[in-house]
C-alpha cells in the first residue's frame, strides 16, 4: 500500500466516522440519559433523507430544504416523546424497546405510503458540486469535505454545550445518576423532551446532509442503526466524547478492514467491540 | 336419564349430517372431475391463480409490477384462460423466507389453487420449492433468479419465466472482451445472487481470454463504497464489472461517477444495476452498459404494443418485472388453450407448459428441458436518460443447468 493510497483511505475513514458520529451522538444521548434504547433512530435518519428529498423537489433549493426540514424533525421528536414515550417511563425497559420497534414498522410503512417504494437521489448542491483530483485517476467530491466540516463543527458545538453550559452539567449528571438529578429539583420531564427531540433532530439532520451522497430508499436507516449501536457501546453509553472517538475508530476500521482483510470485512467492527468490552466492559469513555 | 338420551340423539344427528356432507363433497368432487375431463363448459369453475408475491416492504413495487403484467396478459384473453374465468388469490409473501412454506401450503391446500405464481425473492423461492416438491403444485417463478431453482432443485412442476443471474451476466463477459477490455475488476455484494452473477461474467470473460485481476466482495447490504473505489483506482483496470440491485446499485453508480472513475474505467454491469432506477441515477448513469433480457426501448412490434397497452392501463412505463408477469399470463393462456382448460390432468398441463413458445415483448421465448426461458440477452447503454439497446449481446441463450435431472 503506497502513501497516496493510505492517505485517501484515511480520508475515507475519517469522513465515514464523522457521519457516524452525527447519528450516534443522538443515540447515545437518548440511551445514556433517558435509558431508552431507541430502535427507531435509524428510521429517523431515513425520514431526514426523505424530507430533504421531498422539500428539495418542492422548493428547488437544497439549503432551503434543510432549513425547513430541521424544524419538522424536531417537531416529530417532540410528538413521539410527548405522545408515546411519556406514558411508558414508569414501565419496564422492555415496553420502551417494544414501542420504538413498533415505531420502525409504522415509520417505514408511512414512508411507503407517502413516497412509495422507488429509489431516489438528491443532486449534490452548489457550490460544492465539484471535485478535487486526489490521484492520477481518482477524484474526491468537495461535498464530502464540506460534510466533514459540518460534522466537526457540530461535534464542537455539542462538546461546548456539554462541557460549558448549565444544561451540559445537567445532562452529564443525568447520565451518571438520574434519580439524584431529579432529587435536586431538576424537571426531568422537560429534560427528557429536550434530549429526545435533540437526538431525533441530530440523526434526521445527518440523513439530510448525507442525502446527496447516499441513495434514498426504503429501509436505508436499518443497517446504519446497528453500526451506530456498536459505536455507542464502544464509546461508552451516554458519552458524547466516547461516541466521537468510537465513530472515528469504527469509520477507520470499516474502511481499512474492507481493503486489507476483505474476508473479515463484515466482522471487523464486531471484533473491535468484543475486544473493547473485554478490556473496558463499560466502553472507552464511560 | 334424559341427558344421555339427548346426547345420543344429537350425536347421531351430527353423524347423519357428517355423512350427508361427505357425500355432497364427494359428489361435487366427482362432478368437478367429470366436467373437467369431459371438457364441457367448465367456465363455472374458474381457474384459480395463487399469487405469492411481495405486496408490502422493500420489494412491493416488484410484486405490483408482476401482478399488473399478469393481469394485462389475461385481460387481453378476455379475462379467460382456456375458456374458463380466472380467480386471483393474492397472498403477501413479504420477502420473508421463514413464512414461505406455510404461505404456499395455505394457497395449495387451503385455497386449492391451480397454479402458484411467485416469488420475487430468492430466499422465499427456496422455501416454496420445498413445498412444490411435497405437494406437486404447478409453480411459476416470475422473478427470483437463483440458479438452483431450475438446476440442482429442478422439478417437472416448476417453471421460471424470468431469468437466472448467470443468464444475464454471461453475455457481458463476451461483450467486455470484444470491446477490448483485458483486465477487469469485479465488485458485488458477498451473497448468493452476487456470487452467481459474477460467476457468469467471469466464466465468459476468462473463456474469451480476459483476466479478472481482483474480485471485491462487499458485505451485504453495505452501501459504503468509498474505500473500494479507492482500491479500484489504485489497481486501474481496463473496466469494472458490477452487480448491485435497488438502492445499492444507485449508490454504487453515483459514487463511481463522483470519484471520477467513469471516464477512465468503463463501468459494466448486470441489467438490474440500472433497471427501474434511471431517474435516481441521473447524470451519473450516462454511458453505463448493462446486459439484460429486456429493455423498454426494444423496437419490436410486440414490445411497442405491450408498452403502450401497459401505459394505458397503469399510467407508467413497464420494466422487466412487468414483462415477467405479462409472459407468465401469456404462458398460462397458451398452455391452457392447448389442453382446452383442463387443469386436472397435471401431466398434460406440464407438457403443454413446457412446449410454450412466446412472441414476448423481450423477443422470442421457449423453454429449456429444465423449464428455464431460452431468450435473447441485450446490451444496453444509458443515453440521455434512456435505456437504449446497443446490440443483441447473445441470441437465444440457453442456461446449461447441468445438475438438473427430471
Amino acid at each position: 500500500m503506497d502513501l497516496a493510497f493510505f492517505g485517501v483511505q484515511l480520508l475515507n475513514g475519517l469522513q465515514y466516522g464523522l457521519l457516524l458520529f452525527l447519528i450516534a451522538s443522538g443515540l447515545t444521548l437518548i440511551f445514556g440519559i433517558m435509558g431508552i434504547i431507541n430502535l427507531a433512530h435509524g428510521a429517523m435518519y431515513m425520514i431526514g433523507a426523505y424530507l430533504v428529498y421531498d422539500l428539495n423537489l418542492r422548493l428547488g433549493n437544497f439549503w432551503l430544504a434543510i432549513v425547513v426540514a430541521v424544524p419538522i424533525a424536531v417537531a416529530l421528536g417532540l410528538i413521539i416523546e410527548r405522545l408515546f414515550l411519556d406514558t411508558l417511563y414508569k414501565r419496564d425497559h422492555l415496553y420502551q424497546v417494544l414501542l420504538t420497534f413498533g415505531l420502525i414498522l409504522v415509520i417505514n410503512e408511512v414512508q411507503r405510503i407517502i413516497w412509495g417504494g422507488d429509489v431516489h437521489s438528491v443532486a449534490v448542491p452548489s457550490p460544492f458540486d465539484t471535485s478535487l483530483q486526489l490521484t492520477s485517476n481518482l477524484q474526491y467530491s468537495v461535498y464530502r469535505l464540506f460534510l466533514m466540516g459540518v460534522c466537526l463543527a457540530l461535534a464542537a458545538v455539542i462538546y461546548w454545550v456539554i462541557r460549558h453550559t448549565r444544561l451540559g452539567i445537567i445532562i452529564r449528571a443525568g447520565a451518571v445518576d438520574r434519580d439524584m438529578v431529579e432529587g435536586l429539583g431538576i424537571n426531568v420531564r422537560t429534560l427528557f423532551t429536550l434530549i429526545f427531540s435533540a437526538g431525533v433532530a441530530l440523526t434526521a439532520f445527518a440523513g439530510m446532509i448525507a442525502a446527496p451522497l447516499s441513495t434514498i430508499a426504503p429501509g436505508m436507516g436499518d443497517s446504519i442503526l446497528i453500526t451506530c449501536f456498536v459505536v455507542v457501546v464502544i464509546g461508552g453509553i451516554g458519552s458524547i466524547k466516547g461516541a466521537f472517538w468510537g465513530a472515528i475508530l469504527i469509520g477507520m476500521a470499516e474502511t481499512f478492514g474492507s481493503v486489507l482483510i476483505p474476508s473479515l470485512a463484515s466482522m471487523v467492527i464486531y471484533l473491535i467491540m468484543a475486544a473493547v468490552l473485554l478490556v473496558k466492559p463499560r466502553g472507552l469513555f464511560a | 336419564m334424559l341427558t344421555p338420551l339427548h346426547n345420543h340423539n344429537t350425536s347421531s344427528l351430527v353423524n347423519i349430517m357428517k355423512h350427508a356432507l361427505k357425500n355432497t363433497v364427494l359428489a361435487s368432487l366427482i362432478g368437478t372431475s367429470l366436467v373437467a375431463s369431459a371438457m364441457a363448459t367448465a367456465s363455472e369453475h374458474p381457474v384459480k391463480l395463487g399469487l405469492m408475491l411481495p405486496y408490502s416492504g422493500t420489494y412491493s413495487a416488484l410484486g405490483e409490477a408482476i401482478t399488473n403484467g399478469l393481469k394485462l396478459a389475461i385481460k387481453e384473453q378476455d379475462g379467460q384462460l382456456g375458456g374458463r374465468d380466472v380467480e386471483y388469490v393474492r397472498l403477501d409473501s413479504e420477502a420473508d423466507p421463514s413464512q414461505a412454506p406455510q404461505n404456499m401450503s395455505r394457497l395449495v391446500k387451503g385455497d386449492d389453487v391451480d397454479f402458484v405464481i411467485g416469488p420475487v425473492h430468492s430466499g422465499v423461492a427456496m422455501g416454496m420449492l420445498r413445498m412444490a416438491k411435497k405437494t406437486g403444485a404447478i409453480t411459476i417463478i416470475p422473478n427470483a433468479g437463483l440458479e438452483a431453482a431450475t438446476n440442482q432443485l429442478c422439478m417437472p412442476n416448476v417453471f421460471r419465466t424470468s431469468h437466472s443471474m448467470w443468464q444475464d451476466s454471461y453475455p457481458m463477459g463476451k461483450v467486455a472482451y470484444e470491446r477490448g477490455h483485458r483486465k477487469v475488476v469485479t465488485i458485488t455484494w458477498d451473497y448468493a445472487a452476487g456470487k452467481e452473477d459474477v460467476a457468469g461474467f467471469k466464466e465468459a470473460f476468462t473463456k474469451a481470454g480476459g483476466e479478472i485481476v481482483e474480485q471485491i466482495w462487499v458485505p451485504f447490504p453495505s452501501t459504503e463504497f468509498q474505500s473500494y473505489l479507492s482500491q479500484i483506482a489504485s489497481i486501474d483496470p481496463d473496466a469494472v464489472y458490477t452487480f448491485f440491485a435497488g438502492g445499492g446499485g444507485v449508490s454504487f453508480v453515483r459514487d463511481y461517477a463522483a470519484a471520477g472513475l467513469k471516464e477512465s474505467i468503463p463501468l459494466l454491469g448486470s441489467g438490474f444495476l440500472t433497471e427501474g432506477n434511471l431517474q435516481a441515477l441521473g447524470e451519473a448513469g450516462e454511458g453505463v452498459m448493462t446486459t439484460l433480457h429486456y429493455a423498454d426501448t426494444l423496437q419490436s412490434e410486440a414490445n411497442r404494443n405491450f408498452v403502450s397497452a401497459y401505459q394505458e392501463a397503469y399510467g407508467e412505463t413497464p420494466d422487466a418485472y412487468a414483462v415477467h408477469g405479462y409472459d407468465t399470463g401469456k404462458m398460462l393462456a397458451q398452455a391452457l388453450y392447448s389442453v382446452k382448460g383442463d387443469t386436472e390432468n397435471k401431466e398434460a398441463l406440464i407438457e403443454a407448459l413446457s412446449n410454450v413458445h412466446l412472441d414476448s415483448p423481450r423477443g422470442p421465448i421457449s423453454f429449456s428441458d429444465s423449464h428455464h426461458p431460452i431468450q435473447n440477452i441485450y446490451l444496453r447503454e444509458i443515453q440521455d436518460g434512456k435505456q437504449e439497446v446497443v446490440d443483441v449481446a447473445y441470441e437465444q441463450l440457453e442456461v446449461p443447468d447441468d445438475a438438473c435431472k427430471m
